[in-house]
């Protein structure tokens, strides 16, 4: 499984997205980190190019949902409708429901146990 | 026996006794409260003089809804501010830029022009109320935002107190808002720590930042080790721009966490104190007192608060505010419980600020300078948090010196492997969590807010587009343009660019305006990524 977790939007707290590429490449996943600060655009960019199976979105500001919606619509223009996309970071409960209804595979709250995230990632993701 | 050990990794025993500290030196090492080496704290009757000042961090929507918070924590005894932008606003951007999507007002309020300051600052008088502005990569333009406003109140500049955070090279290891490649946002750190000291004299125009390094990831050691490494830097930089160390160095601030075990945090601050003193004197030769001093505020730890059992994280920031007293701090702020979840309510910042004041008035922690000075114990992690600190400071020296370090990423390198080390250490229960990792109830629900969500209203950015709008509309076109060409112009040169940033400012040129003056000429910042 390749995995690319990337930081969209202006929130610049990259702690939990470094800790989990950390701890999924130390499970044997390929991995790929975008860095800061970027577009969703230039997101689905890169998972295109680099051929991930699953795109992993960490977000702290509270825009996870129009953030979110701008990745699933452009992996889908772009045809890549395998390619899984999960969000962690502070998410209120109340908004669980409304990610995964965009088509979020799985949402990783803030206070989710670093290997209950692994071992999703194991598994299937569903 | 069960083995402990430091945050900083060292381990602790269980008993310490006069041969723990044999060899010290009482006059050099501690001296007394108020004098050098500040071991012991920076006055000389520390909280019986003057109490700490309470200033927690606030800020979310439009400028009228933060004034409204200030003034709702000020009629409760706050006796200043401490004041959250929102991502826009830090990086530079417009409301109605396209990047600001969903972002404006979410973490801070939106500033866009001088109108938005002016509303947020109305009716706080600001020869009175002290306010530190957690601004970074943006800190020159609303800083001079700041100025213009306190200029129109009629303020005596020489009684406008502010601290802009203005520390951009933390902002490379941790937080983010950099905008700018790391030597023009240098130069920019100076040009606002040079402009204040000659106009607002009493201002503190950088507080250096171990804090969010350490909510980074980084250990307790590192977190003053790296604090210390960018204060120098900047001390530095300042020195070679030409300015007398003395005339700047009184002015340094500080701004530090203390979320771990209450002695560790005491005894990091005691040895901070005395290196940092030993620093500004013996490497700078800076000969007024003042500028020995290491003066902070000592505060949040938000990364220590948690979503399980939130009301738990009350508990967790009494300790904080007992740590930050019994270690010094001259400013505190504390995190709210309910700050794992969300933008805090109202009741959640008032808790925190009479956590500090019970801690003051009722539990005695401001009765005595230095109360743990003498103990066995805190003076020996005082002497081992030292010897760690420099080994810090040494490795960072290894990595080409701060600055260096930064740009490579190398230091990023190794706060990130410091957080997959702590995260490890939570999975194992090496660190423990009570009602995370022990102590969990049996069938505990999993984690139940109880807490009120912020209403993010979807409104604010509208309000704040239209408002915008209307401010262009208004203002004086041609004065607006020329400003912000002489503001390019001036970023080709050398020359100090507060003066061009002000006129800018009061001509109503917009933030994302005087950022792109500034960006068309250095450029942006390409993050290090070093996987």
């Amino acid at each position: 499984m390749k995995v690319l977790i990337a930081k969209p939007g202006l929130d610049g707290h990259d702690r939990g997205a470094k800790v989990v590429v950390q701890a999924l490449r130390d499970a044997g996943l390929e991995v790929v980190y975008t860095g800061l600060k970027r577009t969703p655009e230039e997101i689905v960019a890169e998972a295109v190019q680099e051929d991930v199976d699953v795109v992993g979105l960490s977000i702290l500001s509270g825009a996870h949902v129009p953030l979110a919606r701008r990745v699933l619509e452009g992996l889908r223009a772009e045809g890549a409708h395998d390619v899984r996309v999960v969000v962690g970071g502070i998410i209120p409960p109340r908004d669980v429901d409304a990610l995964r209804a965009l088509g979020v595979s799985r949402v990783f709250p803030m206070g989710t146990p670093l290997p209950d995230i692994v071992k999703a990632f194991q598994g299937d993701l569903a | 026996m069960r083995e402990v050990k430091a945050h900083a990794g060292f381990p602790i025993k269980p008993v310490y006794g006069p041969e723990d500290v044999a060899g010290r030196d009482v006059e050099r090492d501690l001296g007394r409260p108020g004098e050098y080496p500040f071991t012991r704290g920076i006055h000389k009757h520390m909280y019986r003089d003057r109490l700490w000042t309470m200033r927690q961090y606030i800020g979310f929507g439009t400028p009228a809804e933060t004034n409204a918070r200030f003034k709702y924590l000020m009629a409760h005894g706050q006796d200043a501010l401490n004041v959250a932008f929102d991502l826009p606003t830090q990086l530079g951007l417009d409301s109605d830029d396209p990047r600001a999507d969903g972002e404006v007002g979410r973490v801070g309020m939106a500033i866009d022009t001088l109108a938005d300051m002016e509303e947020a600052f109305a009716g706080i008088p600001l020869d009175r109320v002290s306010v530190s502005l957690t601004i970074n990569g943006m800190a020159a333009p609303i800083t001079a935002m700041y100025f213009a406003v306190a200029d129109e109140q009629g303020a005596a500049r020489d009684r406008v107190v502010t601290t802009p955070q203005n520390d951009i090279l933390k902002e490379f290891v941790a937080r983010g808002t950099w905008v700018y490649p790391v030597e023009p946002s240098l130069r920019l750190v100076g040009d606002l720590i040079e402009y204040a000291a000659r106009h607002y004299p009493r201002s503190n125009p950088v507080s250096v930042c171990g804090y969010h390094i350490r909510e980074a990831g980084c250990t307790t050691a590192q977190e003053m080790a790296y604090g210390l490494a960018i204060a120098a830097a900047y001390i530095d930089m300042m020195v070679r721009r030409g300015m007398d160390v003395d005339e700047f160095a009184p002015r340094v601030s500080f701004n530090f966490t203390a979320w771990g075990k209450i002695f560790e945090e005491v005894a990091k601050f005691r040895a901070g104190r005395r290196l940092y003193a030993r620093m500004v004197r013996e490497r700078f030769g800076a000969k007024n007192p003042k500028s020995w001093m290491f003066r902070t505020l000592i505060g949040g730890g938000g990364s220590a608060f948690v979503p399980q059992e939130p009301e738990n994280n009350i508990v967790r920031g009494a300790y904080i505010a007992l740590a930050a007293a019994l270690s010094g701090a001259q400013t505190m702020a504390l995190p709210t419980y309910d700050e794992a979840y969300t933008i805090p309510s109202a009741k959640a910042q008032l808790i925190a600020l009479r956590t500090m004041q019970i801690c003051a008035e009722e539990a005695g922690a401001a009765d005595t300078a230095d109360p743990l000075g003498g103990s066995y114990f805190v003076e020996a992690l005082t002497n081992q948090m030292e010897g760690q600190i420099l080994a810090e400071i040494a490795a960072v020296e290894r990595m080409g010196g701060i600055v260096d370090a930064i740009k490579s990423g190398a230091l990023q390198a190794e706060v990130a492997r410091q957080a997959y080390r702590f995260e490890q250490a939570l999975a194992s229960g090496e660190v423990p969590k009570v009602g995370v990792n022990c102590h969990v109830a049996d069938g505990a629900a999993p984690a139940d807010p109880e807490v009120e969500l912020y209403a993010f209203d979807a409104a604010v950015a509208a309000t704040q587009v239209a408002k915008l709008t209307r401010v262009r509309r208004e203002r004086d076109d041609r004065a607006a343009r020329a400003a912000l060409a002489r503001l390019s112009d001036e970023a080709r040169g050398t020359g100090n660019l507060m003066p061009a940033i002000v006129e800018a400012v009061k001509a109503y040129a917009t933030l994302g305006e005087i950022n792109r003056a500034m960006k068309d000429v250095f450029g942006e910042h390409k993050e290090p990524v070093q996987w």
